[in-house]
């Protein structure tokens, strides 16, 4: 019992972005690389957030523009935007941010649930908010940002 | 330095099964698939002990068993036939082909050893 | 993995491969083409089968297996002649060999009764009593040393010594088959305490030993707890190959062991080196070595699927690599050099032989399915009292792997329909004046890169009356429709369609040819009928080799680059003005020598543009979808042909409407692969599916 508690109080390393004025974070373990913006190939009838895919190594990645996916405006990518490559499973998707800010390093503990808002996003793709110095992060819940089960939902 | 011990058998799953059993005891295995490549891995290999199926394609136990015996250096390396049948007729046939003696299918690893002991020093 | 685990699926493995070959080599039976070797080879598979179930205590397995091949053996000693009513049974008995086999690996129960009827059969044969009653020896529950030829035996709590006096005189054949007195005498020694006397009174001199002869006789004590099988156990193989007498004496001594035990037994060793001494011929063979006449062993290696997987997708790698490179080198104008020039056209070369032979590495031929396909007419045949034949050509074509997997069921289901909708019942066929045995033949054929692979049988052809107003009634053609011949013969691959209006526990299932032409076109393949009344119908597939390349036509749509399957493609051509015409609101045709195709906006279908663009502008891909129905693709410009390395979508995203997959251009870029009969669907959405036949 008490073991179990020490490791879910384990800290855990996130990385974490920017989307216009908010930040955001996920878990380092999910993330395979950091790479810049490359055009993307359009999908044909996938919802607005899906950029398209790229070519990462022969791997077929579809990029998802999160500040689209979280209800703020779309991104108008630049060199200077960054493709986070993340796995969650077997699925591997790309997400596209404006910039990566840090890594933290935060007990699980620390986590705190998420607040009740009235952001349909923010209850979605939300898995819980921590609070470094005087900012506020919001851990992203990967599964529910990939495009397979969005897709679904659309 | 431990035995070799040349498996021909054209089964796969024979074959695997005898080199668990033999390598499990120590032994070092070599292996053919019918009784024409048993005589070319027998004499390229040089085991010190055989076991050989009777039904293969190609050439059969007991062809392989004559064939090994007129070698002269394979004239008295003990030879064991391996066989489902418990048919006597069969037995005698591999004998007078020159086999040392007999394992019958499915065998026991334990005994398959102690069988090797027997005839091998 | 258990290492035992991994023999039982090599097990289930090699059944699969045995299961063929008796197969193969019982159709050869029947057909009178077999010889004898077909007769052991057909021996040998069941027996291998029972061999290693016997290994894994498949109980069933071994008993049918063995019932099995004492008829074989029957047949193969000439006792049993393979008649039409034998080789009836033969066949059964393989397809239940085979059900064993699956159960014995996937669980489940077979009908015991199934396979007692068969084994009764073959036992009537054989004239003889169910074997597996004769030899209970061989039941794998028994007595595991029974197994081994030997009794257990039974050691009782007080010890009691039993002494045996052995006198053994071995023969010069014991000594030819490899057998040794002193492994003889230690076997012994191991029984209790053994006392050895060598008799080498009958010795010769030096001069006159013959080293072939047999000089030597041992007297032996053997004090022992166990009984006489046992002491006689030892000598099991050297039984007639020498003198022996075993006696065992009342009442024990209670002596202790002779230390010279070890002595007596290394003194007769001593006396055989000698004599081996004395045999230079021996030594010399034993040392001339005839080093360097063995070949290779096996000419084939056991491959892991995910090794040559990882294999192919590299390579694939490598293609796209080299086709960037040469494009970069392009950009930058180096091609100018010739060296540069020539070096990467080699380059090229090599990576597509180096493809070619990784993809071959995959490729298999079709024989294990179509021997399958053997079991599937019989089994129909039986159940509708139907006389058939199944001719098979073209086994040794080889295709890719997912691909003969992927083609089991639609293949099935389509020899079910041949032998339950196509042939008729042999009156019938008299009747009409053909012979009563109708034939299914069922053959594959390297063509342009493909495989074509054909279902065709002699029965009574598709009744298109028949089908038209099935059709009709189902609402799925227009009562006044004018349709071909191979329009109605394609209505059979309509959704909802089904000939049979009773739907029979054969072909029924609630599985169409509509299903049967999906997995098909899944498979990047087409399939056509033809047919002649009262002559038959034959079923034309057309596969791809191998799953993971494509030649395709690169083509630009809106901006966006999109590669269109080659096969799937009858022409290119600009089209002029007036040849386009408005049908309706939202529709355009295009007229072809006379006829009017319907022309499709690909940007505009696949969501790339709100608005149709202007057909002048562009060219336009005359294709053909699998039932044969023609449209026009309008693009808007052809920039290149080539293979093209297909990559899934579905993995990270999903399936979309409209695409078949992805590949990798020269840029590293992505572009998608168009999937031409969606978007001909898609673009006739709104209409019903009959509606697009028509339109063809």
């Amino acid at each position: 019992m008490a073991e179990n508690e020490s490791k879910a109080n384990a800290a855990r390393e996130y990385i974490t972005f920017r989307i216009g004025a908010q930040y955001y974070c996920i878990d380092i373990m999910s993330v395979r690389e950091i790479r810049g913006w490359t055009p993307a190939t359009a999908l044909p009838r996938a919802p607005a957030f899906v950029r398209g895919v790229i070519n990462l190594r022969g791997v077929v990645l579809p990029i998802i523009d999160l500040a689209d996916r979280l209800g703020f405006e779309p991104t108008e990518p630049t060199q200077r935007h960054v493709i986070i490559v993340a796995q969650t499973g077997k699925n591997i998707v790309g997400l596209l941010v404006d910039a990566v800010s840090d890594i933290i390093n935060m007990p699980a503990d620390k986590v705190q649930a998420t607040p009740d808002v009235g952001s349909e996003a923010a209850r979605a793709f939300v898995l819980g908010v921590m609070a470094i110095e005087d900012r506020m992060i919001s851990l992203i819940a990967l599964e529910s940002v990939m495009p397979t089960l969005a897709r679904e939902a659309a | 330095m431990s035995m070799k011990i040349l498996t021909v058998d054209d089964s796969r799953t024979m074959r695997d099964m005898l080199r668990l059993a033999l390598t499990g005891a120590g032994f070092e295995v070599v292996q053919a698939v019918d009784g024409k490549d048993g005589l070319d891995v027998l004499e390229r290999e040089d085991p010190q002990l055989v076991i050989t199926d009777i039904n293969m394609p190609k050439m059969d136990g007991f062809g392989f068993i004559e064939g090994a015996r007129r070698i002269d250096r394979f004239r008295v390396v003990p030879i064991l036939v391996l066989t489902t049948e418990s048919d006597p007729e069969k037995k005698q046939r591999a004998r007078s082909a020159g086999a040392t003696g007999w394992i019958v299918k499915p065998f026991d690893p334990v005994k398959l050893v102690d069988v090797i002991r027997r005839v091998a020093a | 993995m258990d290492p035992m685990q991994a023999i039982k699926d090599t097990f289930f493995q090699e059944c699969e491969e045995q299961l063929g070959e008796l197969e193969t080599g019982l159709q050869a039976m029947e057909d009178g083409t077999a010889d004898d070797e077909t007769v052991n080879a057909v021996f040998r598979a069941v027996h291998s089968i029972k061999g290693g179930a016997g290994a894994f205590k498949l109980d069933r397995l071994v008993k049918f297996a063995h019932v099995f091949e004492t008829t074989l053996d029957r047949i193969r000693n000439g006792q049993l002649q393979p008649a039409v009513p034998v080789m009836k049974s033969m066949l059964r008995a393989a397809d239940v060999l085979a059900d064993l086999v699956t159960f014995s690996r996937d669980g489940g129960a077979l009908d015991d009764s199934r396979s007692n009827e068969v084994i009764a059969e073959l036992s009537a044969h054989c004239e003889a009593k169910p074997a597996a009653q004769e030899e209970p020896a061989e039941e794998p529950d028994g007595n595991p040393f029974a197994a081994l030829g030997w009794e257990p035996v039974a050691v009782s709590l007080e010890p009691v010594l039993n002494q045996y006096e052995i006198v053994f005189k071995p023969k010069p054949e014991l000594y030819a088959k490899g057998n040794e007195t002193t492994r003889l005498m230690r076997e012994l020694a191991r029984l209790g305490s053994l006392t050895v006397h060598c008799e080498t009174a009958d010795v010769p001199l030096l001069a006159n030993l013959e080293p072939e002869q047999s000089y030597l006789s041992w007297r032996a004590t053997l004090l022992s707890e166990q009984d006489l099988a046992a002491v006689q156990a030892v000598f099991e193989f050297v039984d007639g190959d020498c003198h022996l007498d075993i006696e065992a004496v009342e009442s024990a001594a209670e002596t202790a062991p002779e230390p010279e035990t070890k002595a007596a037994i290394e003194e007769p060793k001593a006396v055989a080196e000698e004599l081996r001494a004395a045999a230079p011929a021996l030594r010399e063979a034993a040392k001339a070595e005839a080093a360097g006449t063995a070949n290779a062993a096996q000419n084939t290696i056991r491959v892991d699927l995910d090794r040559v997987d990882r294999l192919i997708n590299l390579v694939g790698e490598l293609v796209i690599n080299q086709a960037m490179l040469t494009q970069r080198v392009l950009e930058a104008g180096a091609v100018k050099n010739a060296s540069i020039a020539t070096g990467l056209d080699d380059l090229e070369h090599l990576t597509r032989e180096i493809q070619e032979s990784v993809m071959a590495i995959r490729a298999q031929p079709v024989r294990p399915l179509f021997q399958r396909m053997a079991r599937i007419v019989r089994e129909v045949a039986d159940a509708t009292g139907k006389n058939v034949r199944l001719k098979t050509e073209g086994e040794g074509a080889e295709v890719d792997r997912t691909v003969i997997e992927r083609l089991a069921d639609p293949l099935t289901h389509m020899i079910r329909n041949a032998v339950d909708h196509g042939l008729e019942r042999p009156e019938a066929r008299t009747a009409a004046g053909k012979p009563a045995q109708g034939e299914v033949r069922l053959s594959a054929a390297h063509k342009s890169g493909r495989v074509v692979i054909e279902i065709a049988d002699d029965g009574r052809g598709i009744d298109r009356p028949r089908v038209k107003s099935i059709a009709i009634k189902k609402g799925l053609i227009a009562p006044d429709a004018q349709l071909t011949d191979t329009e109605i013969d394609n209505l059979l691959f309509l959704p909802g369609f089904s000939t049979a209006e009773t739907v029979s526990a054969i072909s029924g299932r609630g599985v169409g040819m509509d299903v049967v032409k999906r997995s098909i076109q899944a498979l990047g393949g087409r399939i056509s009928i033809t047919s002649r009344p009262g002559l038959g119908s034959t079923f034309s597939m057309s596969l791809p080799l191998t799953l993971a390349v494509l030649d395709g036509m690169v083509v630009k749509v809106a901006d966006q680059t999109l590669v269109v399957p080659l096969n799937s493609i009858l022409e290119t051509m600009k089209p002029k003005g007036g040849e386009v015409y408005g049908l309706g609101p939202d529709s355009q045709v295009i007229g072809i020598r006379g006829g009017f195709t319907p022309l499709i906006d690909v940007g505009y279908e696949l969501g790339f543009r709100s608005h149709r663009s202007d057909p002048m502008t562009g060219v336009t891909l005359l294709i053909e979808t699998e039932g044969g129905v023609r449209s026009a693709l309008m693009v808007d410009a052809i920039q290149d042909q080539r293979q093209v390395v297909i990559k899934s979508l579905e993995a990270n995203y999903g399936h979309v409407e409209g695409i078949a997959a992805a590949t990798i251009l020269g840029d590293g870029r992505i572009a998608l692969i168009l999937d031409t009969d969606a978007i001909v669907n898609a673009s006739c959405g709104r209409g019903t599916p009959s509606e697009m036949l028509l339109a063809g």
